[in-house]
């Protein structure tokens, strides 16, 4: 059954707390969704290319910002999302010639002064050309308000959106990767590059796709948060720490790791963050309740890697075997 | 010929140095421009350059130089600038840092060198109490006074179950004190979310089910656009009024928030619409020189420089005494843009401070109203804490 609320008419009963755990698990759900849209571009990079890329983000920033640019100008939300992929993707591109292509000899320590130092250009040049005021994008008109997809819990209809965009994305991987060529290569690449390249795949075309494809899912991750979040230069380094966490929870190179590991992530920070104050209040006087349940939440996602990591020194669904 | 020029140009140059009679005053800021807190510090320095610019290059009739350094809100940084202007420049006069931790990490240093800091921004309690300091000026506000004048207002406007969200670090829980300081109702929930967060749906969700009549937040700059979207497309801001300090509602972060921040009350020691001479001559001088409506940071560094003005044609332009500079600007006989002003005893301004709402002007500019002043001459509470020699 699903009803459209306007805003002002929102009234329900939120003494039930089944009703609020349904709500925060459909938070943890789309903070999931848009961590493995960045997490599996990079998980792909990191995996198949042994490339530590810290600039990933810089690409999120950059599907925010044209995309933000194109929504006001034009007005549409859907050309916002046009603009912004084949931006993300394009910037990606460039990069992966002009940069990375000299760094895949030389040992992660460069690669990550590299990348770190391309992440300053970014922020940089968003600012020459954006200037140092965060952006404005809002959430399209027809995809305001909410929707009560199950009884009692309306949820806005933007977030739902997300969600499904994200289940949408993650199908379109699952067909690429293991039903066409391309994808056939570029699992073939991930296992023994110099093979593939023997057989007769391209593989310096492929990075540069692969990359492009990787930098193309951060754009569109940054394109929807757009309306959620500010649109501001080094938004994507907030993010790309958790990104990270996500890639070692899953497996470095796997992505259906990137997914189990994304979705586990989000759920444990948004429920610890609603219900760890809770929790503690049972035991303690809530002042003190509150101060310690904000330092424990921000820790729990960090726990779970550590706990994870010692259970399964390779994450949870390692690329090979 | 060449040669020849060259031993010209020489010559030219040795004899224009004596025809500047008056070695302009410098005056240090050092301030934030890089990193995405950076407008804070453009607009402090536009309001101070505005001030010297309108003299002619002059404050208070006393030729002035400026020198401008960005501490890319790194109190390592900003110390390093700090030594440089005393060593190498010979600065006596200190302004402009943004960020409280800087603030902390360097002003005590200065003072001890015989330097005069007017703060522009920055209001921190220690600086306001135990480490007050003879040489430390504030022109701005104490930190804690634009929470307090938003407790006093939520309390007088009847609401009684208010939340309270802050970033988990120091400067969180002293915004939240402030406004608890004022503030006599119950407190419905009181938050503390990571520092930088970018995502409250888990907050807001949590908010909502403790239905309080009435929200007070201190997040600044991005995280504070976070929370206001997210907050109205929960359909909040229709039910529940939000509250907070100025630091969220400045004109240019209104501009990435719009139609989500219509409304909402805030509190200033200064805004744009003040009736006052000064502040109109200010505004409109500020509008024509950089094409946007100044915000309270702006103000402050406006301030800031009249303040000094007033003091330098006092002394005559002599920095070397610097009892005289001292008692000069404590003083401050300066036209201030917020109508009235004056210094308590550590050395902090005794103002009027506002409450706002901000709105959509008839040219669909989202800017702040002021409603009314709910304090007037008001000081703040650390002043028995300080022992100045």
């Amino acid at each position: 059954m699903i009803r459209r609320y306007r805003m002002s008419s929102i009234q329900f009963n939120w003494y039930n707390p089944m009703l609020l755990f349904i709500e925060q698990l459909l938070n943890g759900l789309q903070l999931g969704i848009t961590l493995f849209l960045l997490s599996a571009g990079l998980t792909l990079v990191f995996g198949i290319m042994q490339v530590i890329n810290l600039a990933h983000g810089s690409f999120y920033m950059i599907g925010a910002y044209v995309g933000a640019t194109v929504t006001a100008r034009t007005g549409s939300f859907i050309l916002g999302i046009l603009a912004a992929l084949p931006a993300a993707a394009l910037a990606g591109m460039i990069v992966e010639v002009l940069v990375l292509r000299r760094l895949y000899q030389k040992d992660h320590l460069d690669q990550v002064l590299a990348t770190f130092g391309m992440i300053m250009f970014f922020n940089e040049l968003t600012r020459i050309i954006w200037g140092r005021q965060p952006l404005f994008m809002d959430v399209p008109p027809w995809l305001t308000g909410s929707i009560e997809l199950i009884p009692g819990v309306p949820y806005p209809s933007y977030r739902i959106a997300v969600i499904a965009a994200g289940i949408l994305v993650g199908g379109f991987l699952y067909l690429l990767f293991t039903r066409t060529r391309i994808g056939m290569q570029i699992r073939a690449g991930a296992s023994n590059r110099e093979m593939a390249g023997a057989l007769g795949v391209n593989i310096r075309l492929l990075y540069t796709l692969v990359f492009g494809l990787g930098t193309l899912l951060a754009g569109l991750a940054g394109v929807m948060a757009g309306p959620i979040l500010a649109v501001e230069a080094g938004m994507g380094e907030s993010i790309l720490i958790l990104t990270f966490v996500v890639i070692v929870i899953g497996g470095i190179g796997s992505i259906r790791g990137a997914l189990a590991g994304a979705l586990l992530v989000g759920l444990v920070d948004t429920l610890g963050r609603a219900f760890l104050p809770i929790v503690l209040r049972l035991f303690l006087s809530a002042a003190y309740a509150d101060g310690i349940a904000a330092s424990m939440a921000s820790m729990s996602v960090y726990i779970l890697m550590a706990t994870i990591l010692v259970c399964r020194p390779r994450g949870l669904l390692p690329a090979h075997g | 010929m060449k040669r020849l020029l060259i031993v010209g140009m020489m010559i030219a140059a040795l004899l224009a140095g004596p025809a500047q009679a008056v070695e302009p005053v410098k005056i240090g800021m050092i301030t934030t421009l890089s990193t995405k807190a950076g407008y804070l510090g453009e607009e402090i320095r536009d309001g101070f350059q505005l001030a010297i610019d309108q003299e002619g290059g002059k404050l208070g009739g006393v030729p002035v130089k400026l020198l401008v350094d960005d501490d890319g809100r790194k109190p390592e940084k900003a110390k390093q600038i700090a030594e440089r202007y005393i060593k190498r420049d010979g600065v006596k006069i200190m302004t402009g840092i943004v960020f409280s931790n800087v603030a902390i990490a360097v002003v005590p240093k200065v003072v001890q060198q015989e330097v005069i800091y007017v703060s522009a921004n920055a209001g921190p309690s220690l600086l306001a109490g135990k480490g007050c300091h003879k040489n430390y000026f504030n022109v701005a506000y104490q930190n804690d006074n634009l929470d307090e004048v938003v407790g006093k207002y939520v309390t007088d406007a009847g609401f009684k179950n208010v939340y309270l969200l802050a970033p988990n670090y120091p400067a969180g829980k002293d915004h939240l004190g402030g406004f608890k300081r004022y503030y006599t109702g119950a407190i419905a929930g009181e938050v503390y979310t990571k520092l930088g967060q970018s995502d409250y749906a888990a907050e807001i969700a949590a908010l909502r089910a403790a239905k309080p009549d009435a929200v007070f937040f201190f997040l600044p700059g991005g995280m504070g656009i976070n929370f206001l979207k997210q907050y109205a497309q929960a359909g909040l801001n229709q039910t529940t009024p939000v509250f907070g300090p100025a630091f969220s509602f400045d004109e240019r972060l209104l501009q990435a928030v719009k139609d989500a921040a219509i409304g909402v009350k805030n509190g200033s020691q200064w805004s744009h619409d003040l009736d006052n001479p000064a502040n109109r001559q200010f505004v409109a001088a500020f509008k024509t020189a950089f094409g946007r409506t100044p915000t309270l940071y702006a103000s402050q560094g406006y301030d800031a420089a009249r303040l000094l003005g007033s003091a330098l044609k006092q002394v005559g332009g002599d920095v070397s005494n610097l009892d005289a500079l001292r008692a000069a600007i404590r003083k401050a006989d300066f036209a201030t843009v917020r109508g009235k002003f004056s210094f308590s005893a550590n050395q902090h301004p005794v103002q009027d401070i506002y409450i706002r709402e901000v709105v959509k002007d008839a040219d669909g500019n989202y800017t702040n109203k002021t409603l009314k002043a709910v304090f007037t001459d008001h000081s703040n509470v650390y002043v028995e804490h300080c022992k100045m020699d």
